[in-house]
């Protein structure tokens, strides 16, 4: 079975970039896409349209979205007990520095600036898979 | 300014194989190393002979210490206010499922799985600096200690702002 990513990312490009920069470093991942905060929610607690959303291996948050900020979405992940332990990492354009200090604080496994350049867009997803995917050992659920 | 990262370990061979990859890491670090758990709390607490000690902006902790164990370090750092932002890598000999999910539950930030042949373990440190060091944000808030303390504001000799100032007088 393929490692299920969420992808939590309401730029329609990025998405894209994103989805072929996975499938450029040549590793199976099933990527599914929440464009806002509510939606990442809803597939993360299996409710409505998502009722049939598997869990993810690892998700991908942006920090400014629509309807919810990543900021809560990140917040309540990390309080929820049956969640908590997916590794969440923050990819954003923001280079705060109170940005990534708070992120840390609220719990994000890891946090990563999102270039703005086509060619470093594309080497941050390929260090996500080399490192996070490849190298690092995921909490994934043992399957029966 | 080089990268303060503690790395927590009772084994010598792996603190040699670390203080290599670090050594030869793109980014520049100091890397300090404490070998217990009890060492470990009293470097980040400032106790005893680490009254001086930097903060660090990157930890990897062993899971397998003696005294205090690494899981009890990782929970004691994630449950202060103070530490609980810095990332923490997690080294396990174990590949137990339910250890890696118990492993992130305790809020490390990353774990990894010691391999047993030296190349691999040389690669996956390779990978992992790499990553964390010239990627990744760390957090540095505490770089910048004038923006937080204006010139009239009172120095406190102890708490977690007393660190602040240390390192200021600390250069």
């Amino acid at each position: 079975m393929p490692l299920q990513i969420l992808l939590v990312e309401d730029s329609p490009g990025d998405v894209r970039l994103t989805k072929e920069a996975f499938r450029d470093a040549g590793k199976t991942v099933e990527l599914h896409v929440a464009v806002d905060g509510v939606e990442a929610m809803q597939f993360l607690r299996k409710e409505g349209a998502h009722a049939d959303a598997p869990r993810p291996d690892f998700i991908l948050l942006d920090l400014n979205l629509p309807k919810m900020d990543g900021r809560e979405v990140l917040a309540l992940i990390k309080q929820d007990e049956s969640l908590r332990s997916i590794p969440t990492v923050i990819l954003t354009t923001s280079d705060a520095e109170a940005d990534i200090v708070h992120s840390y604080q609220l719990r994000a496994n890891c946090y990563l600036s999102k270039p703005v350049q086509l060619e470093q867009f594309e080497a941050i997803v390929r260090s996500i898979n080399d490192f996070w995917l490849t190298k690092a050992k995921l909490p994934q659920q043992v399957l029966s | 300014m080089p990268v303060e990262v503690l790395l927590i370990e009772d084994s010598p061979g792996d603190i040699r194989l670390m203080q290599e990859a670090f050594r030869e890491a793109m980014t520049p670090t100091n890397l300090s190393v404490v070998c217990d758990g009890d060492e470990a709390l009293a470097f980040l607490r400032l106790e005893g002979t680490h009254a001086a000690a930097p903060r660090p902006e990157l930890i990897l902790l062993d899971l397998n210490l003696p005294k205090i164990d690494g899981r009890e370090v990782l929970t004691q750092i994630k449950s202060d206010d103070d530490l609980k932002m810095i990332p923490i890598i997690v080294l396990t000999s174990s590949e137990a499922e339910g250890d890696v999910v118990a492993i992130y539950h305790m809020q490390a930030n990353c774990c990894l799985l010691k391999p047993t042949d030296l190349d691999s373990f040389k690669s996956l440190i390779k990978t992992t600096t790499d990553f964390w060091l010239s990627l990744a944000k760390l957090p540095h808030e505490y770089r910048r200690p004038m923006d937080r303390f204006p010139e009239d504001t009172p120095i406190p000799s102890h708490g977690p702002q007393a660190r602040i100032a240390r390192n200021v007088s600390g250069g």
